[in-house]
């Protein structure tokens, strides 16, 4: 029985010339990621098990981007404790504000993985990296502190659904739209347990920047990790960002599926997930009239330099909707220094959006755009679990930073095609 | 290992920002973080919660965020283990991995009613609900996965296996 991409990646890591699905396996990682939520939990732990070394200091990065640049004394203390800790054991990733971005828009940037690799991280989104053809799974502080610890880690081999894409996503149609549209379609449960494998002719009409941010999402249809194929696009974004080796892995021909879904990108709408939960999704013409109170623009989702386009191609010559918010947040300084080169924050500015530094901030409710008690918000973030972004009795609804742009303007939720009609 | 307990029911997709708000995470502290476990979808659990109780849920408990601070709330609040038709699959390494027993079970669910007493027989996978004098079968912890819960956790599971 052939493997698919991730059994592979396994298999190599563990040992093993070949995996099946549901085998249990002790895997060696490439990288252990932690962030300032995630970590002192796991700093705790590793303390209990009474070791002096961690087992690599080069292959553990600490991001402290969650309520950083630290929002109040007791998470400035929690930074502090993983800040001691990474200086005691001589970590060499850990990023400090002003080097410090969205962990999962850093990683890669840095070149910290690359294809092949197996990456573990007390983030639920580290699925990210599945983008680039890495394994790259979220997992809880105990596991990072025995990762950083002996280097392993144990999984059990999933089953994986594939994905094929064909044809070409619309003009105002970006990666955020395509991975919406499938957890609508397949829920929130849809791939638990299980690989999301993305492969295709579809494949070369979607830029890495798509692809990180549909991988990024795997988690929210419930799945291990979300992986796409290695074509030339990869290869290029992997020599322009790291020196580290990389490896290569396609699925066998007779890789077994447990389901395969064919997905044409031409027909799929920009779409927008309502609350409470991600699959709760709606095409363009579906939305009907959401008035609305903030914007973000950011995240692990979508923070990267394509996102920052699309928001100043809407945002350009236009408003901010006088009743609106609208917070735009680059993932990391590179891409802050870059959109501020190519003049977007001149037209965020004068559009009237704010521009923030780095940090994962208002996304999960930490600070830097809190919602009050009613209050709605469209965002290009991840979740839109009850009282994400603040109050229990706020709303979020998910969308691309094209969408998200638009409805800034328009002061609720519009597409750029009914932004342009109303403009007309 | 036996728990026991009264059931308190949550429904599907209950996602671990419900169970511990992220504004809440800035201590690891269990007693503080349980203090405020639930509290979004459930203000009065910490109220009604007692020593031994069990989570009863539907599909997918647990989703979201990969926080630990999650079982780590529900565990130091008094729940002996929490039962689900499914987990999502962090929480569910997360829970193991710090102590909390957690066992599917596709129909206690749908045959329970909050406040029933519920009883977990972990040696041969048994849940009964005592108050409708039901039995449901789920598959027994492998022994490995026992031990990590005997032992508090993953880390001291290692640490006892390291002596």
């Amino acid at each position: 029985m052939g493997m698919t991409m991730t059994q592979k990646i396994l298999a190599k890591h563990s040992g093993l010339d070949s995996v099946k699905a549901g085998q249990l396996i002790m895997a060696n990682v490439d990288m252990v990621l932690g962030n300032d939520i995630t970590t002192p939990v796991a700093v705790k732990e590793f303390n209990k098990l009474g070791m002096d070394s961690v087992f690599d200091k080069n292959k553990i990065s600490i991001v402290p981007d969650h309520f950083c640049p630290n929002k109040d004394i007791k998470s400035a203390e929690q930074v502090k404790f993983i800040r001691e800790f990474a200086k005691d054991k001589g970590i060499v990733n850990f990023f400090e504000v002003g080097q410090m971005g969205v962990e999962h828009a850093l990683l890669p940037e840095k070149g910290l993985v690359v294809a092949g690799d197996v990456v573990i991280g007390a983030d639920s989104h580290t699925c990210t990296y599945g983008a680039l053809g890495a394994f790259s799974t979220g997992v809880g502080s105990t596991d990072m502190a025995c990762g950083m610890a002996t280097g392993k880690a144990w999984f059990k081999v999933p089953e994986a659904i594939k994905f094929e894409l064909v044809g070409k996503p619309g003009k105002w149609v970006s990666g955020k739209d395509v991975i919406l549209h499938i957890i609508g379609m397949i829920g929130v449960d849809g791939a638990l347990y299980k690989s999301m494998e993305f492969t295709g002719d579809g494949l070369a009409a979607l830029s890495i920047d798509d692809r990180f941010t549909m991988a990024n999402m795997a988690i929210e249809a419930g799945g291990k990790n979300g992986i796409f194929e290695v074509d030339d696009k990869t290869l290029e974004y992997i020599k322009d960002h790291s020196d580290k080796k990389y490896e290569v892995y396609s699925a066998d021909e007779d890789a077994e599926y447990c389901e395969t879904y064919i997905i044409n990108l031409g027909s799929i709408k920009p779409t927008v997930s309502f609350p409470h939960l991600p699959d709760n999704t709606r095409a363009e013409g579906e939305f009907g009239e959401v008035r609305i109170d903030q914007v973000v623009i950011g995240s692990c989702t979508n923070g990267r330099m394509q996102d920052m386009r699309d928001a100043a191609e809407i945002l350009k010559g236009r408003t901010v909707h006088p009743d609106v918010r609208c917070i735009i947040i680059p993932a990391t300084q590179k891409i802050w220094r870059e959109a501020m080169n190519e003049g977007l924050f001149d037209i965020f500015i004068e559009s009237g959006a704010a521009v923030s530094t780095p940090t994962c901030g208002p996304c999960l409710g930490g600070h830097m755009g809190i919602l009050a008690k009613g209050e709605r918000a469209v965002a290009t973030t991840n979740r839109n679990f009850v009282g994400r972004m603040g109050h229990p009795e706020s709303e979020v609804y998910l969308a691309s930073p094209h969408v998200a742009a638009a409805s800034a303007v328009a002061g609720k939720i519009i597409t750029p095609n009914e932004l342009q009609e109303v403009s007309k | 290992m036996i728990a026991r307990g009264k059931a308190i029911k949550y429904g599907n997709n209950v996602d671990t920002d419900v169970i511990i708000p992220a504004r809440y995470l800035t201590s690891s502290e269990p007693a503080e973080l349980a203090a405020h476990c639930m509290e979004d979808i459930d203000a009065d659990f910490v109220n009604k919660v007692e020593k031994g109780d069990i989570i009863v849920a539907a599909k997918n408990f647990g989703c979201g965020s990969s926080r630990e601070h999650a079982p780590i709330a529900i565990k130091a609040s008094g729940i002996s283990c929490v039962i689900a038709k499914t987990f999502a699959r962090i929480f569910y390494r997360n829970s193991i991995n710090i102590g909390l027993p957690i066992l599917e079970c596709e129909e206690l669910f749908d045959e329970s009613d909050e406040g029933d007493e519920i009883e977990v027989d972990f040696d041969s996978g048994e849940i009964k609900n005592v108050t409708k004098g039901k039995t449901f079968k789920t598959q027994p912890f492998p022994g490995f996965m026992q031990e990590i819960i005997e032992n508090d956790g993953l880390v001291g599971y290692i640490r006892n296996n390291m002596k």
